[in-house]
């Protein structure tokens, strides 16, 4: 047998108990295997006897009462650290800083985490007396947050009492005036945050840890930081030493932001972290979406016909319309748990329950590696997944769900399905435009990007302006998506895209091929006739734990 | 010896800056080493004698031999000791010679006037004047001066007009068929016609028909340039009627066209008016490219049959008029240039002498044997088009020339209507495009019905001229001039004239495509664009809408007035704005700033508070999301090229504030205000059409920046003052007139477009600002994501 499958046998659906991820041989029994492709999907047929699936776990056990769970986790904290109720104080200067729109993906159905949260918290500041509170979208250098983004995320309630005069705002990672430079760690790591948050007497930080990258002290040394202090790990040289960036124990990524959190927490920064997570039911257990959630030799008839139903309206609706119906879809996802308390006693947890959901046990490498790429990504989010945005979920974050070592091996072939349609969000992704345009079509190597096109985009006056003023993610972003493909670049051998774009696919330096098949034919130059396919069946997410 | 009795004389030539007066001039300072000879030029508009002399005659590669021949110090050398020029004129009294021109016309032995406007569509007046006249004013300056000189004036063939049959070397009065008409009334007829036909041109009715023409052509233009336009159109219409009228006038006295008709008159009046100057005329026919001197296939200029066989080539001439049968006189350049020098180192006889060079008589070309030696030339040699394909000649079948002029005619109307029905609507970039495509097309009809109409009257032309003087001199001459001097039409062996000298170099000539494949090098647009993004230049000026943007005042209008409409009422604010929309479109094509007048008055009462806060909601979900990427780019780059970059837009200033970062500068409309609200009225004048030019010269003057290193964007016809104001004109996803004007006059064109994905709203509303202050998401319809 070619791979050691903890599940072999069919299981009938079972609902009571969550059924753990798993890994499949393919065989000739095996149906046609679901691919997200963009706004769309693919049934694909993997070649029998050479393929396997690796399945994220079923949603696990949401808290019957999450209210309840936060208040709780606020009073009793969870290392070295006095209950919230204790830390709160009338006259003092209090700062909530929230996750933004990057997460969760897809958004989730209201009310949000981050409501709940911060209502629990102003509840208590109030109690206390604490007057001087300042509620702050913690979005480094992501778009700024609509008014209605930001009244989903921390509610209407929220909303009116605290934006009308300011005191609910985005973060602003160019504001000369609101920026206040802390001191750097021992490799000369530059730690700049919003002078507002370092002014406060104390930093609570509301997060939403949906996979095991989020949280620690990523969330106020990255999300509150500026440019000067953020390109210090947001680099070529860290992406490529964090093997993966979603296992923090081999990730530079979060030994940079450590460095950095040692230096708020040396500085006087008191910082209560609370961190939540969630459980992987993003498609829900009803409904045409439900299907998207099952093993298909597990579809029901009625399945089989919504799926090929959806698929057919969709090949018939202009990409415009579609974007529209999955932009619009909110996640039934729930909340799986919630620690509070000082930063890293409160990561270690939140890490082990992220894991709960996500962790699948793999056995081995595979000379090839397929991912279904969905419509979704976390900067595009009421937008659009432009090319660059693809290869970013694809090789950044897909590639890199994994600890121990990649599911591919090293000169492997990864094979993406994805539309990668030449399209840009004028008013969201401006630099992304002359990235794509200007500086890809000059190089697609990571480390040149970086040596010779970065500064110029990074300092750039209007796309400054765009970021400060409009909507617009700042003017390096498009140079961080791609770093964070390094990785995978440096790994694989080649990267074909299913069924995308030809120009757009070339243009990211990939092999476009219009079918599965073409591309494993494609791959077989690079890996040889008999090579070994995993699929990675994500979304839901799942991380492959690969021995 | 034709040398040695050329040597030590002086030649007084006229035309030698034409096609036969340079090949003439080079013979004669090559293979007359010691003659003389004086150059009549006329003082060009911005050049003087000596300049043009340099530049038109010596520059030509006709003298490419001789420099090589003697080196460029002794050429220089060469020309300074033989060659004397003064400045004058043939349609002048008196040569319009100074005292200077008149001691040096003096002293020459000899005087060749090949000075004539061979342009078969030449207005009559001016043919009048230069081929009737010249002649005759040539000899009366003689005899004012009382000298006696050998006058060789050079006339055609066709003066013997529109006839079948043999037309000997005989004056025209002497001809059977000559009508005698009394030549100085034609010229008082060709004057009088003149002056009447300006009359006509400034009457009302046409008046308004050629301001109604100006301001099809260019639209909203603005009354400077409008104006301008109109007087373009008129003193066109003017000239196009003085050419009808060359064209009847001929026409009705049996000459195919005002040339002939005039040269034949010309002859006339010089034999009457010689007085005791000797005269002799040498009458070619059809001249075309060198036999071998001073290097075979030599020419100048493009105006006979090498348009028509071009326009063969490259597939435009569908069907040309002609008798298969009847002979084409082609005589090449250097027979008729030795057939002049022959003339005139013979000396004059007693009467008046008549010499035709021509070959029809000796060595007859047929024209289906030319147009099948040109058929097969292209088959083997195909043109290409733009896109590097072969193109296929087209096969005559010589219909009669009424009917191919009736399909060309037909034709022609075709395409007027569609590009009268493309031009009503709004259209732009490639739509746009495409329309410029078919005035383009429609403009080659025209030029096909044209040569059509001039000349296919050659064509059919079944004159046989006679050579049997061109033949006795030809057998009187030693063998060293026989050598030196050929005019014997004998000896060309048309094949190989037509196919390995005569096509050669009227392809070379054409600068036509003649290499298969796609496009070496950078294209016509790579090129420019480098321009204009060069160091070099100075400043960029920047239009917005449909420049940098897809959107208009009346969107960003509509964008801030629903902003906190209730529902209901948006609906009705939509449905009436839609219904004003054809007449504010009506508005906005006359006159671009009496259109923002009348459409600004609607912000009367606007609280300028809350207009600040929606237009900077505004700047993310209309301008951004209608913006042009790349036009915002090329902002950028030339920002980034050390140019200074400003927009000049009629939009109002609050709309284009949050565009400041972008630019060194913005100027655009103000409004003026009355405690905390907008008046609707505007504070200056927008700066659109003439307007926008003026701002654009001040903003340069205030800089000390140079307009010809400027460099200005924009999208219709209504920037046209701001566009000419500057050196590096380009036109962004220009409307139909202005398409075509960019493709005639060479001006970079850009095509900037949406974002592809952007959002697209079909009617320009804002989002509401819903009961709790909601927006909608831009992506979702009524979602709230």
């Amino acid at each position: 047998m070619l791979f050691a499958s903890p599940l072999t046998s069919v299981m009938k659906r079972n609902a009571i108990v969550p059924r753990p991820g798993f890994v499949l041989d393919v065989d000739r029994s095996t149906p046609p295997i679901l691919f997200h492709h963009g706004e769309g999907f693919r049934l694909e047929r993997l070649p029998a006897g050479r393929s396997r699936v690796i399945y994220p776990s079923e949603p696990i056990e949401a808290l019957k009462n999450p209210d309840a769970a936060i208040r709780d986790a606020l009073i009793n904290p969870i290392g070295d650290s006095e209950p919230l109720t204790a830390l709160l104080k009338p006259g003092m200067k209090l700062t909530i800083a929230f996750d933004d729109i990057s997460l969760p993906l897809p958004p989730m159905k209201r009310p949000d985490i981050r409501q709940r949260v911060i209502e629990a918290v102003l509840d208590l500041a109030a109690a206390a007396g604490v007057d001087d509170v300042m509620l702050i979208a913690a979005l480094a250098l992501h778009r700024r947050m609509t008014e209605s983004e930001l009244r989903h995320a921390v509610g209407d309630r929220v909303y009116d009492a605290f934006a009308p005069d300011g005191r609910l705002i985005n973060h602003d990672a160019e504001d000369p005036d609101n920026l206040l430079y802390i001191g750097s760690t021992e490799k000369g790591e530059e730690v700049e945050i919003n002078k507002r948050a370092a002014d406060s007497d104390l930093i609570i930080y509301v997060n939403i840890n949906l996979v095991s990258m989020d949280g620690g002290w990523k969330s106020t040394a990255t999300g509150l930081a500026s440019y000067r202090s953020l390109r210090h790990h947001h680099n070529v040289r860290t992406m490529q030493h964090s093997k993966s960036f979603m296992d923090q124990h081999k990730s530079e990524l979060h030994s940079a932001n450590w460095r950095m959190g040692k230096v708020l927490r040396d500085s006087g920064i008191k910082v209560f972290q609370i961190e939540t997570t969630m459980n992987n039911n993003v498609f829900g257990t009803e409904g045409p979406m439900s299907v998207l959630q099952k093993r298909e030799w597990e579809w029901s008839l009625k399945d089989r016909v919504t799926m090929a139903g959806m698929k057919t309206a969709l090949d018939l609706m202009p990409s415009r319309t579609k974007r529209s119906i999955f932009q619009g879809w909110q996640a039934p996802h729930a909340m799986t748990s919630v620690q509070a308390g000082e930063v890293e006693a409160v990561h270690k947890l939140t890490t082990e329950n992220v894991y709960k959901q996500h962790l699948v046990q793999v056995e081995g490498q595979t000379d090839i590696l397929t991912m279904g790429l969905p419509y979704i990504s976390p900067y595009n989010v009421n937008s659009i997944l432009n090319p660059i945005l693809v290869a970013c979920l694809g090789l950044g974050y897909f590639f890199n769900l994994y600890r121990g070592k990649p599911p591919v091996r090293e000169g492997g072939v990864v094979i993406m399905s994805h539309p990668t349609p030449w399209e840009f969000h004028p008013v969201h992704h401006p630099s992304y435009i002359d990235f794509f345009e200007q500086v890809l079509s000059v190089t697609t190597d990571p480390l040149r990007i970086e040596a010779e096109f970065e500064k110029s985009f990074a300092e750039d006056e209007w796309y400054r302006h765009l970021y400060r003023t409009s909507h617009a993610y700042h003017g390096v972003h498009p140079f961080y998506m791609w770093y964070w493909c390094s990785h995978a670049l440096q790994h694989v051998g080649e990267v074909i895209i299913v069924g995308g774009d030809v120009r757009a696919v070339r243009r990211l330096g990939f092999k476009p091929a219009s079918t599965l098949q073409d591309a494993l034919e494609m791959a077989s130059d690079v890996v040889g006739r008999d090579a070994t396919i995993t699929h990675l069946h994500n979304p839901p997410i799942l991380m492959a734990d690969v021995s | 010896m034709i040398r040695e009795s050329l040597a030590g004389k002086r030649l007084f030539i006229t035309g030698t800056t034409g096609f036969l007066g340079t090949n003439l001039l080079e013979r004669l300072l090559r293979s007359v080493p010691e003659c003389e000879v004086v150059l009549l030029v006329r003082a060009g508009k911005r050049s003087s004698v000596e300049q043009r002399v340099k530049r038109e005659i010596f520059k030509n590669d006709a003298f490419d031999r001789l420099r090589a021949k003697l080196g460029a110090e002794g050429f220089a050398e060469m020309i300074e000791r033989r060659v004397t020029s003064v400045a004058g004129d043939v349609g002048r009294d008196g040569l319009g010679l100074d005292e200077a021109g008149r001691a040096v016309l003096a002293s020459c032995d000899i005087i060749i006037h090949s000075a004539a406007t061979v342009s078969f569509d030449s207005p009559l007046d001016s043919a009048v004047e230069v081929n009737l006249l010249g002649p005759t004013r040539i000899a009366l300056t003689c005899q004012d001066l009382g000298i006696t000189p050998h006058l060789v004036a050079v006339s055609t063939c066709y003066v013997a007009g529109n006839r079948r049959g043999a037309a000997p070397e005989q004056l025209v009065d002497e001809s059977p068929f000559f009508i005698d008409v009394p030549w100085r009334g034609e010229v008082e007829g060709a004057r009088r016609a003149r002056r009447d036909a300006d009359a006509d041109s400034r009457t009302p009715e046409k008046l308004k028909e050629f301001r109604e023409r100006a301001r099809r052509e260019l639209g909203a233009a603005g009354t400077p340039l409008l104006a301008d336009k109109t007087e373009q159109w008129r003193t066109r219409w003017v000239a196009d009627r003085m050419v009808e009228a060359g064209r009847a006038r001929a026409a009705s006295l049996g000459w195919p066209d005002a040339y002939a008709y005039t040269k034949a008159l010309g002859e006339r009046a010089l034999v009457e008016n010689r007085g005791n100057v000797p005269v002799s005329i040498v009458r070619p026919s059809i001249i075309e490219s060198a036999l071998a001197e001073p290097v075979p296939g030599w020419i100048r200029g493009f105006r006979m049959a090498e348009p028509v066989i071009i326009s063969y080539a490259r597939g435009l001439l569908k069907e040309f008029p002609g008798i298969p049968e009847g002979i084409v006189d082609v005589i090449p350049v250097d027979l008729v240039s030795a057939a002049i020098i022959a003339v005139a180192a013979k000396g004059p006889e007693e009467k008046p002498e008549v010499v035709q060079v021509a070959s029809g008589s000796q060595n007859p070309l047929r024209y289906r044997r030319l147009v099948d030696l040109i058929s097969a030339w292209f088959q083997l040699h195909p043109l290409y088009d733009t896109k590097g394909q072969p193109i296929m000649v087209p096969t005559w079948s010589f219909p009669g020339r009424g009917s191919v002029q009736t399909q060309l005619q037909r034709a022609k109307s075709g395409l007027e209507r569609v590009e009268s029905v493309l031009s009503a609507l709004p259209l732009r970039g490639a739509q746009a495009q495409w329309g410029a495509s078919i005035e383009a097309k429609r403009e080659e009809a025209e030029r096909a019905l044209g040569y059509v109409e001039l000349y296919g009257a050659y064509a059919e032309c079944e004159a046989v001229y006679g050579l049997d003087r061109l033949i006795a001199m030809w057998d009187a001459h030693s063998a060293e001039d026989q050598r030196d001097f050929c005019f014997d039409p004998r000896v060309i062996d048309w094949d190989y004239f037509v196919e390995e000298i005569h096509l050669p170099s009227v392809v070379k000539a054409a600068r036509v495509r003649t290499t298969p494949g796609g496009k070496v090098g950078a294209s016509r647009s790579t090129r420019l664009r480098e321009q204009v993004l060069a160091p070099e230049r100075q400043l960029a000026a920047f239009d917005l809408e449909n420049t940098l943007i897809a959107s208009n005042v009346v969107s960003s209008y509509a964008f801030i007035a629903t902003r906190r409409m209730p529902r209901d009422e948006r609906i009705r604010f939509v449905a009436s704005l839609l219904a004003e929309g054809p007449s504010l479109l009506s508005l906005d094509r006359k006159d671009r700033s009496d259109f923002l007048r009348m459409f600004y008055r609607r912000y009367d009462g606007a609280p300028i508070d809350q207009i600040a806060e929606d237009s900077a909601e505004m700047f993310s979900r209309l301008i951004l999301a209608k913006s042009f990427p790349a036009a915002i780019r090329r902002v950028r780059a030339h920002k980034a090229a050390g140019h200074r970059t400003v927009l000049i837009t009629g939009a109002l200033d609050f709309v284009v504030k949050p565009l400041e970062p972008l630019f060194d500068d913005i100027i655009a409309t103000e409004m003026n205000t009355s405690g905390g609200t907008y008046n609707g009225e505007l504070a200056n004048v927008p700066p659109t059409g003439e307007s926008r030019a003026q701002v654009l010269m001040d903003y340069a003057e205030l800089h000390g920046l140079d307009l010809a290193e400027t460099v200005a964007y924009a999208d219709s016809t209504s920037d046209l003052p701001m566009l000419e104001a500057v050196g590096f004109p380009v036109a962004v996803n220009p409307e139909m007139r202005l398409a075509a004007l960019a493709r005639k006059r060479g001006w970079l064109v850009e095509q900037f477009s949406k974002s592809p994905g952007s959002a697209r709203t079909l009617v320009p509303i804002g989002p509401r600002r819903g009961r709790n202050g909601g927006l909608s998401n831009p992506l979702v319809p009524g979602g709230t994501a």
